[in-house]
This record gives structure tokens, sequence and C-alpha cells, in this order.
């Protein structure tokens, strides 16, 4: 049986992976991908709780689920978005390669 | 009281009035000669009054400073003299100044001047004094400078107001130091706590009271303009005429003289006697009035004789008050500013008749052409070189004489020569105005002036010749009712005065009749003794460019280099050290971001 502490494992692996692939990727796509990753480990530390916490009557805590719900559909949204500026990006400089976009240096 | 008041107030508010409403109206002419002639009337009904009032002006905790009036013998004889010559020059001036275009700034000037000196006449306590003894060297600036087109006039302007500002700062220097060592600043109440201060520091009281007194004299240096400050003086005569008779005969530089017999009023005679300071005064005054009248045996400019006879003879009254003798330094200043003024307002006729023409040697025969001119300016010369019992000059520079042989007979024989000489330049300046030929066109087409000018000419000349009988119906101080004083010696000094006369007159008219050029040529006293030549050489190359050039130091360094400079430069290499991170690289936010939120977290959860 997996307790919480497994799952808070995997959670910060998957953040710390998240992460990593976000300061590390030059891939935008691909950054933004970690970004989900990150997101999605969140959640999973969430859920987690969820579950270890149960309240009274023996159910899990449906507060924590209901993060998860709000998370994913924001995320969603902001994939929806997210998405759109790197098509425009790309439609504006040929190139979705961050060490290629560095206009705003100082 | 109030008319006290009036006579203090009217000339500013006519000033303001003339400079902020009236300048285009043409109307500041009038309106200046009428605040004149109401000052004049109010100095007159306060003939002899002996009071005093003041309000407060400042106060800071208990010290307060008081904007007050005193009315006494000194004061209102003191006021008829500002009042009447500046009356007079105020009237003249309306001819003189007919065709100026700045006519109602100039009228301006003599208002706010009129108000300045009015207040060193009146004022009851040093504060005061020290107050309108600056506006009186603000005003002297704007009317010297009142062509300020013409450089000369500009810098002479400038040159004025700096030289009273080196002794003004003696002044207030003095002004401290004596209201350290009595407490007071109010005139009443300095003789009182002199005498405290005596009594608990009977060893050196002596020796402070003399600092004090030496630093408030190098105001009087300044303003009355002995050496080594007397430069400003000659150059001041760039100005308009009658501003030279105003102020360079009646009013500012007598305003030093004035001060210094105040102070001993204040501070009480007695205690002048012996003191250091009083010998230092007087031998001052004394070499001022051997030099300065050395320096006008040579000068061909008219208004540069009188500017330096001026000097010559201011000298002779700060040497009376360092003698002890203020009240015949007094009496002369009251017959000098009439027949000085007088002797001003002639030479600004003349200038005016002959077209703005102001060297002698240019002149010539003008007694013919300009009888009235010529007659009071006679006049004039007849008391400046004492011809004897019928001019005012005659009694006053006889005390001064008396003062001198009273007291030290090295400044008497001082006195007789310079008595010598001033009958020397005097006859010399005449001579060759008056008579003679005429030796240049403008003097051809001179003719007499309008009557707005000669009828002061000849007021004056009346007050020439009778104002040493009328000094008690006028309150001015007279001494001549000390008869003891008067019979010792008396005939010596006659003697001594007569005979100076006579030699100058002889020496004069034997010289100079019938020249054309000056025949003796002294390049020494032609030139002033270099004194202005070793100022602008000496002192305004090495003093003034030395410390220009330290300033310039500081400037640089200090306030360029470490405070403006350092400022823009610490932030701007700040500035430089935070752009690396705007480094535009996308990884570079994200891991700073990340590793804020790890440090956050740490320093929460931990």
């Amino acid at each position: 049986m997996a307790t919480l502490n497994d799952y808070l494992l995997v959670s910060g692996l998957l953040f710390a992976m998240g992460l990593a692939g976000v300061v590390l990727r030059r891939n935008i796509i691909i950054v933004f991908m970690c970004l989900e990753l990150m997101l999605s480990a969140a959640n999973l530390s969430l859920v987690a709780f969820s579950r270890f916490n149960p309240a009274p009557n023996g159910l899990p805590d449906t507060n924590g689920q209901m993060l998860v719900f709000f998370v994913v559909t924001v995320a969603a949204a902001e994939v929806a978005v997210g998405l759109a500026i790197i098509v425009a990006l790309y439609r504006a400089r040929q190139t979705i390669h961050t060490d290629e976009l560095t206009s705003l240096k100082g | 009281m109030n008319l006290a008041w009036i006579l203090l107030f009217l000339p500013l508010a006519v000033a303001v009035a003339n400079q902020l409403a009236l300048k285009k109206t043409g109307l500041a002419p009038t309106l200046s000669v009428a605040s004149a002639l109401v000052t004049f009337v109010i100095a007159v009904l306060l003939l002899g009054k002996n009071e005093t009032s003041h309000f407060a002006w400042a106060t800071i905790g208990e010290f307060s400073i008081n904007i007050g009036i005193k009315l006494d013998q000194l004061s209102t004889g003191m006021m008829i003299v500002v009042t009447g010559v500046g009356l007079l020059v105020h009237i003249f001036s309306l001819a003189y100044m007919k065709d100026d275009a700045a006519k109602a700034r100039y009228f301006t000037g003599l208002s706010l001047f009129m108000f300045s000196m009015t207040g060193i006449v009146l004022a009851d306590n040093f504060i005061m004094t020290f107050i309108f003894w600056e506006l009186v060297g603000l005003s002297s600036y704007l009317l010297i400078g009142h062509w300020y087109e013409k450089d000369t006039a500009a810098n002479a302007a400038k040159k004025a107001f700096l030289c009273n500002r080196v002794g003004d700062f003696g002044f207030m220097v003095g002004i401290l130091m004596l209201w350290g060592i009595t407490g007071h600043l109010a005139f009443d109440q300095m003789q009182a706590g002199l005498e405290l201060f005596q009594k608990a520091n009977p060893v050196f009281c002596g020796g402070v009271l003399s600092a004090a007194v030496l630093c408030i004299f190098c105001g009087a240096i300044g303003k009355s303009a002995q050496l080594p400050l007397h430069v400003w003086l000659p150059d001041a005569m760039e100005g308009p005429t009658p501003v030279s008779a105003l102020i360079h005969a009646a009013t500012m530089v007598a305003a030093g003289v004035y001060m210094l017999f105040r102070l001993q009023l204040t501070l009480g005679l007695e205690n002048f006697e012996g003191l250091q300071a009083s010998q230092f005064i007087a031998w001052t005054g004394g070499i001022t009035s051997l030099v300065a009248a050395l320096m006008a045996t040579q000068q061909d400019d008219i208004k540069r004789v009188l500017a330096y006879s001026t000097l010559s003879q201011l000298g002779y009254m700060v040497m009376a008050v360092g003698l002890n003798s203020g009240e015949a330094a007094m009496f002369h200043l009251f017959t000098h500013a009439w027949f000085k003024a007088l002797l001003f307002l002639g030479a600004g006729a003349i200038i005016y008749a002959c077209h703005h023409e102001q060297d002698i040697w240019k002149m010539g025969g003008l007694l013919k052409k300009m009888p009235i001119t010529g007659i009071t300016f006679g006049i004039g010369t007849a008391a400046l070189i004492a011809v004897p019992y019928v001019t005012s000059g005659f009694y006053s520079k006889e005390e001064i004489l008396t003062a001198a042989y009273n007291h030290d007979k090295i400044l008497f024989g001082i006195a007789v020569f310079v008595a010598f000489l001033t009958t020397f330049y005097m006859t010399r300046a005449f001579v060759v105005t008056f008579l003679g030929k005429t030796r240049s066109d403008q003097a051809d087409h001179a003719h007499e002036v309008g009557p707005l000018m000669w009828l002061p000419l000849i007021i004056l000349a009346g007050m020439a010749i009778g104002s040493a009988w009328i000094a008690g119906p006028l309150c001015a101080i007279d001494p001549r009712t000390h008869a003891q004083e008067h019979a010792h010696g008396h005939f010596v000094i006659l003697g001594f005065s007569i005979t100076a006369l006579v030699l100058g007159l002889i020496s004069g008219f034997v010289l100079y009749v019938g020249k054309n050029q000056d025949p003796l040529s002294i390049p020494l006293l032609k030139n002033r003794f270099y004194i202005d030549g070793f100022y602008d050489n000496f002192i305004v190359r090495y003093f003034q460019d030395a410390f220009a050039s330290l300033i310039a130091f500081f400037d640089e360094l200090f306030i360029n280099g470490l405070m403006v400079g350092g400022l823009s430069r610490s932030a701007e290499s700040v500035g430089n050290i935070f752009r690396r991170v705007q480094s535009g690289s996308l990884q570079g936010y994200a891991f700073c971001f990340g590793l804020g939120v790890i440090l956050v977290i740490y320093f929460t959860a931990f």
C-alpha cells in the first residue's frame, strides 16, 4: 500500500523535472510542456492530501479535489492561450528557441 | 510721532507706486518730487523734537528686533540736510533727466534712496541702522548704474556695491560685538550695558571696545569712502550728476560720519577719550584727506575733482570724529552738504550745457555764457576753500582745525596743508572752467540752463553762505558755543588757515590763468597713487583670481564631482550593475523565479 510520502515523493520528482525542463530546455513547446508537468505535480500532491485526509464520514476531503478541478480547467485555458501565443511568436520570428528571443535584453 | 513714521515710509510708498503702477504714465517724477517736498516739510516740523517710538519687527523667543524712530538734535538736524538737499536734487533732476528714457526708474531709485537714508538717520537701534545701511548700498548701486548700458557705469555701480560690502561686513561684526558687550541693540540702553561690562571686566574693556569700534568703523570706511576703500567714490561719478550731488555730497557718504558720531553719543563720549580706536580713526581720516586732496590737484574731469574734494572733506570729518570732536564733524557735515551739493549741481548744469563734456580743459570762459551757474559755483568754491567770515565752510573748517590743533599737532599740520591743497585745486577747477577762452565747440555753444536748474543752485548758494548762521534754528549740531575751547590758539589757527587760503589762491591763479593745458603734470597724482591700478592688477589678479580658482576647484571637486556628479554617477553605475539582470534569457528568469520560490518556501516553512 503506497503511503502519502510515496505520492509526495513522486509529486516532488515530477515538479523538479518540470522545473529543470523549464530552466534548461530551449524549445518553448518543451518548456510549456514542462510547465504543465509542474502543474500536474501540484495536482498529484493535492489529490494525495485529499485521499489521506478523509472527512469524518470516511469520504476523501473534497477541498483538495475541487482545487484540482480548478487547476485543470485553468491549465486547459492556459494551454489554449499559450499555444496561440507560441504560434503567433513563430509567425513573427520564425523560431521558438528561447536563446534566439532576447529582444528584452537590457 | 506719526509724522516721523510718515517721513520714514512715504518715500518707500512712492518708490513702490512708481515702480509698480506709474512707470508708463509719466507721473513718477512728479510724485517723487512731491514726496520729497512733503518729507522736507515734515522734517522741518519735527525740528527740536526729542522722542523715540518703535514696534517689534521680528521676535525670536525673548530677542526682538525693533524698527524704531529716535528723534533728537542729531537726527532732526541731519534730516534737514537729507531732505533739503534731497528736495533740491529732485527738482534739479526734473530738468537734468528730462530727456532720459528711464526717468521713472531714476525717480524710483531716488525715492528708494531717500527712504533708506531716512532710515539710517532716524534709526533707534543698530540692527535697523544696518538694514538701512544695506538699503543705501543697494539704492546707490541702482542710481550709479542708472545708465547701465555703458560698461563704465555698470562697473562703477558694481565697484561701489562691492567696496561697501567689504566695509559692511566689518560693520556687522562690530554690531554683533557691541551687542555682546552691552547686551542691547537699542541706542538708549547701550550706555548702561557698557557700564555694567566695564564694572565686570575693567581690565580688557578698553581693548574689546576698541576692537568693536574699529569693526564698526569699517562700515564707515566703506560708506564714507575712506582709505583704502575710497576707490568707489570717484568711479561713482559715472552716474547722473544729480545722483552724485545727492549721494556723494550730502547723504550717503555722510552716513558713515553720522553713524560714528551716533555711536559715540550712544556709548558716551567719555568712553572714547584716549581709546586706541579713536586714534586710528583720526589718522585714517587725516591721511584720507591728504591723499585725496593730492589726487584732486591733477584730475581733469570736473566731477572727479569734486569727488576727490568730497573724499578729502570726509577725511576731515572722520578725523574730527576720531579726535573726539564729533560736534565739529557734524557741523562740517552740515555746511559741507549744502555747498558740495551746490558744486555738484553746478557741475551738472555745466555738463548739461556742454552736452555731456566733462573735461575742464575743453571748457573755459563759461562765466560769461552761464552767469548764474558761474556765480553760484564760485560761491560754492568760496565756501569749500573757506573764505573767512562770509562763508559757512569757514566756520566749520575752523572748528575742525581747532579740534586738530588741540589734540594732535601733526594732524593739524596735515589739515592745514589739505586746506592749502583744497584752495589750490578748487581755484584751478574754477579758473580753467569759467575764465579764459572757450576751448571746444561744446563749450562754445553752452548757454544758461533753465530755471528748474538754476533755482536749486541759488537756494544752495544761499545755504552755502548762510548755513552757519541758521544752524541753530535748524537744530544742526553747532560746536561754536564752547567759547573757552574756541579762545585757545584761535589766532594761530586763523592765521594758518588764512595763509593756506591765500597761498592756494595765488598759486592757483598764477599757474592756471590763461593756460590751455595743464602746466603741471605729476603722473603719480594723476594716476591716483596707482591705488586703483594696484587693486586691479594685484588684488583682482592675485586675490580674486586665486580665490576664484579655489572656488572653481571646490565647485568642481565637491559640488560637481561628489554631490551632483557623484550622485548621478553612482546611480548610473548601480544601473549598469542591474542591467546585467535584464539578460533577456527566459530560462534565466525562470531559474531566478524558481530559486525565489524555493527561498520563500524555505523561509516560511522552516
